[in-house]
């Protein structure tokens, strides 16, 4: 295989990938004679359009990607991207479509916002969305400042936000933006939020619980209505990390859970391709009460036509440079109007079903460490394979040469040595069997000869990296 | 159009595996009084066609022909290269997820290693990340940033930042008791440098410059970070137009201490808005109070140079309510684009490329203002953008041209109410001699009558 270098060290003087027509407006030699003019850009690639074309086609062929096989990454929901949404986004009016456009010239791309938040309201069962937020982080974000506008006008911000210790490091991190302090709650046995813990804590200084439903466990919070119950009685509110929404389309609303806020990622339950780490979008849906505060300028409909409006005195402002990711809505609105409501259910049920056959056709030679029905992931741990002294690094390092991405690793951090397993619905048996069969074998490897595994991966295009030297001895960007 | 692959067959036996009848037996989890017990309320399915039909329908509800436009304001018209499009929408590219797994994932943090290389010799740092949302956020996260170093209240914001950016900076940092002060602009376009010596404290953790500004006008970058790092403030450079790097000295060399933008000009089409390429960079000092993800390099155990996320310690999964942002998925993709651009361009094609936008913009700002009628709002130097103001509301200039199927600009009123009958004119490399003459004549026939 070749070894790809970088850019930089087969760049050569005076070589181009691209060229500029000639100048046609007459040249000024002394336009820039008072400009900070720098040098030239010292070490700069120089390299020809066919070099850069196998540079990259050759650098993509080292990825692993969801065209090419099961990517189970627990609250990842790595699905298939359908392909006609991603030829949607090209049609040119969309594309060329600039931001500063005469809202008469954009019905199009404003119907298209307005569609999209009106069917998620639906989906999730809240009043009212908006698209603005550009990944699921930036909604957590803005689903917290919700929260603490709507409190602050009441009179009083509070301190505190409750967040699981099994929840994503995105939600402590959102909350301590706004402003707030978490407390973290304790699971309970069955892997939910404990609600003797919760009681415990629960008073007026507490702004919100922060709750992700299913849980990084996949086990449905079956106590929502009572946890959203006690944090409402006391003044509180309850925002939903809905990364795993996956699980419950057409089966049950969050909006009828007592969410009062939430965030959707369209790069996993919408379809939306995740990119190699984006974009993604987080659109941002909440309850009438916190209606007034979402972030401008909002997309409203008068007369069959479609506006732009930003005169909400109580809004928390924008979020985002213009209305968020628009071609990712794009595609995830084609998707829900491919799927239809009969579509998105069947979406759960397959998710949910595929993940359940994985895990009870593991369930002897991995272990779960919470015996909880689960939705659409499950958690299993190296607790059986720790013995043969073989860690879920090696597990997964070793799933690699067998054909598969590896499980989501060491997360939730209540699980020891966690491997969250999400295959999503739309992966076939036999893929689903390759995965399993995978693991089987490694489960076998681990009692006759750990060694294959802890020197794994075998096969790949480089082998396991030394992350520690890595972070100790930073080296961010190329030098001569 | 359903996207599962399960045959009847399949889940009858997969059911059995698991050892139960029906699929709705999957949820009993679920308390029965939260289950829905209708349809969703969403349009029936359709099938490809249709939902290709519908969306151009969609579609054909935007203006039915390109306009002649000439909109800038942070979102910039710019040529974008065929091998873009093409490499970028390789599978391989386009649905893997973040490269946690590093074995598997060594062609996005080999590209991501690219990518931080070149926005550092572009903006003159030592450390790059792989991308934040768009130039909005990163101005906001650049003040957090700041901070976090500084640990004073105070952050100075000229009123030439993007009105945009200014207000996302608001929202921000709203409820963390940080003190957003506003330096207005002087008849030059540039940040009034006699205001921001007064308002310049130690309290101040940064000042923040836009540079070419909203204005489209140079700021003197150098004197302003002279000035606050006098007050032991940090200097914060935004860039709004990417392709200024190209020829402008570089904010490093200025005196910037972090850099953040929007590096949508770099190969990444208008579409309305985004998803867009926020970049940020800055000396390596402050590497630990950095936000984003970064790629390192590093070796395999065979020793072969290999590629890892690294100082994730910096992040939320990992430092949770402690990390440096909340930032998770960013916006690979676009920042996939931005580095093929820059390489296919490369060290020629990127001053070439910003010198065009100055000739071009430099042509139309004097043909422009030699009308009756039409005159510069500033003395200032402009790069590829320009204010002019004229007798006529511009509103009603945007309506009469757009007769003619021609956008004359952005109208300055709304975020300027002092800039009456002001507009904001771009004029990139896309622009031919023609298109701008085209422009010039409506100008004048506009105002003839």
């Amino acid at each position: 295989m070749i070894r790809e270098r970088l850019i930089f060290e087969i760049s050569d003087e005076g070589k181009k990938g691209f060229s500029f027509p000639k100048l046609d407006v007459p040249e000024s030699k002394t336009v820039t004679e008072n400009f900070p003019l720098r040098d030239e850009i010292k070490d700069f690639p120089q390299v020809s359009e066919l070099e850069v074309v196998r540079h990259f086609t050759r650098l993509s062929q080292t990825n692993y990607c969801i065209d090419k096989g099961i990517y189970p990454l627990g609250s990842c929901t790595m699905k298939y991207n359908p392909k006609l949404n991603e030829k949607i986004a090209q049609i040119p009016s969309f594309l060329s479509s600039h931001p500063y456009s005469d809202q008469e010239m954009m019905q199009g791309n404003l119907k298209v916002l307005k569609t999209m938040e009106d069917l998620l309201a639906e989906v999730t069962g809240m009043d009212a969305f908006t698209s603005q937020p550009a990944a699921g982080a930036q909604g957590e974000l803005v689903g917290m400042m919700l929260i603490r506008a709507y409190l602050e006008a009441k009179g009083d911000p509070r301190k505190f936000v409750f967040i699981p210790d099994s929840a994503h490091g995105t939600n402590p991190s959102s909350a301590h933006i706004c402003g707030y302090k978490v407390k973290e709650i304790k699971s309970n046995q069955q892997g939910t939020v404990d609600l003797d813990d919760l009681e415990k804590n629960m008073n007026e200084d507490t702004a919100a619980i922060m709750i992700t439903n299913p849980n990084t466990l996949g086990v449905f919070e079956n106590q929502i209505k009572e946890v959203s119950d006690l944090v409402h009685s006391q003044g509180g509110l309850v925002y939903m990390d809905g990364a795993n929404m996956n699980a419950l389309m057409g089966i049950c609303r969050p909006g009828d859970m007592g969410v009062d806020v939430m965030h959707l990622n369209l790069h996993k339950t919408f379809s939306t391709p995740h990119g190699g780490g984006g974009p993604g979008a987080g659109p941002v849906g909440v309850k009438s009460i916190l209606e007034p505060y979402l972030p401008i300028p909002r997309v409203i409909k008068q007369n069959n036509h479609y506006l732009f409006h930003s005169d909400y005195p109580k809004s928390i402002g924008r979020i985002h440079g213009f209305y968020g990711n628009f071609l990712v809505v794009v595609k995830a609105l084609a998707y829900v109007l491919s799927q239809g409501p009969d579509g998105l259910r069947e979406v759960s049920e397959t998710a949910v079903l595929n993940s359940n056959y994985i895990r009870k056709s593991l369930e002897k030679e991995f272990h779960l460490e919470y015996k909880t029905p689960t939705l659409h992931e499950c958690v299993f741990s190296d607790k059986l394979q720790k013995k043969h002294q073989v860690s879920n690094l090696d597990i997964a390092k070793r799933l690699i040469d067998l054909g598969a991405h590896p499980p989501t690793m060491s997360f939730p951090l209540i699980v020891h040595g966690a491997l969250m397993t999400e295959p999503t619905e739309t992966e076939s048996k036999a893929d689903l069997d390759l995965f399993i069969q995978a693991m089987k074998q490694i489960a076998k490897e681990a009692e006759e000869n750990p060694e294959v595994l802890k020197s794994a991966p075998h096969h790949s295009y480089v082998r396991r990296l030394d992350e520690a030297t890595a972070a100790r001895n930073p080296k961010l960007r190329w030098e001569p | 159009m359903k996207y599962n692959s399960l045959s009847q067959n399949d889940k009858k036996e997969m059911l059995k595996t698991i050892g139960i009848s029906s699929p709705d037996k999957l949820f009993d989890s679920i308390p029965d009084d939260i289950k829905l017990k209708k349809d969703l309320n969403i349009p029936s399915a359709l099938s490809e066609p249709e939902t290709w039909d519908t969306f151009n329908e969609l579609a054909s509800k935007n203006s039915p022909e390109t306009p002649l436009s000439f909109l800038g304001g942070g979102a910039y018209l710019h040529y974008i290269p065929a091998a873009v499009d093409y490499l970028s929408s390789r599978g391989e590219f386009v649905s893997p997820y973040t490269p946690y797994q590093a074995e598997v994932s060594q062609g996005t943090l080999h590209l991501i290693f690219e990518f931080q290389t070149m926005i550092c010799q572009l903006t003159g740092m030592d450390i790059s990340n792989a991308s934040l949302y768009d130039g909005a956020s990163g101005a906001a996260e650049a003040v957090l940033m700041s901070h976090r170093i500084q640990r004073k209240p105070k952050i100075l914001i000229p009123k030439t930042l993007h009105p945009h950016y200014r207000q996302v900076i608001q929202t921000y940092t709203k409820n963390l008791g940080l003190e957003i002060q506003e330096v207005s602009y002087d008849e030059s376009g540039q940040m009034d440098t006699s205001e921001l010596k007064k308002k310049l404290d130690k309290e101040t953790s940064a000042v923040v410059c836009q540079s070419p500004n909203f204005f489209g006008v140079i700021e003197d970058l150098e004197v302003i970070s002279k000035l606050a790092h006098e007050s032991d403030a940090l200097s914060i450079s935004v860039v709004a137009e990417a392709s200024s790097l190209g020829i402008l000295k570089s904010p490093g060399e200025m005196g910037a201490d972090i850099v953040t933008g929007e590096a949508q000009s770099f190969g990444i089409p208008l579409s309305f808005g985004g998803p867009y390429l926020g970049f940020m960079s800055c000396r390596k000092d402050f590497l630990r109070q950095f936000p984003g993800r970064i790629s390192g390099q590093t070796k395999d155990v065979d020793g072969k140079r290999g590629f890892v996320l690294t100082l994730s310690t910096r992040e939320q999964h990992i430092r949770r309510e402690r990390a440096t942002s909340n930032i998770c998925t960013n916006q690979a993709l676009c920042m996939l684009r931005a580095t093929i651009f820059l390489e296919l361009l490369g060290k020629k094609g990127m001053r070439e490329w910003a010198w065009q936008n100055i000739q071009k913009a430099s042509y139309a700002n004097k043909v422009l203002t030699d009308i009756k009628g039409v005159e510069s709002r500033f003395s200032g130097q402009i790069y590829n953008e320009f204010v002019i103001k004229t007798e006529k509301k511009w509103r009603q200039i945007q309506e009469e041209l757009k007769k003619k199927n021609i956008v004359p600009g952005i109208s300055l009123e709304k975020y300027y109410p002092e800039l009456k009958g002001c507009g904001l004119v771009c004029v990139t490399e896309t622009r031919k001699k023609k298109d701008i003459d085209t422009l010039a004549e409506a100008f004048e026939d506009l105002l003839k009558s």
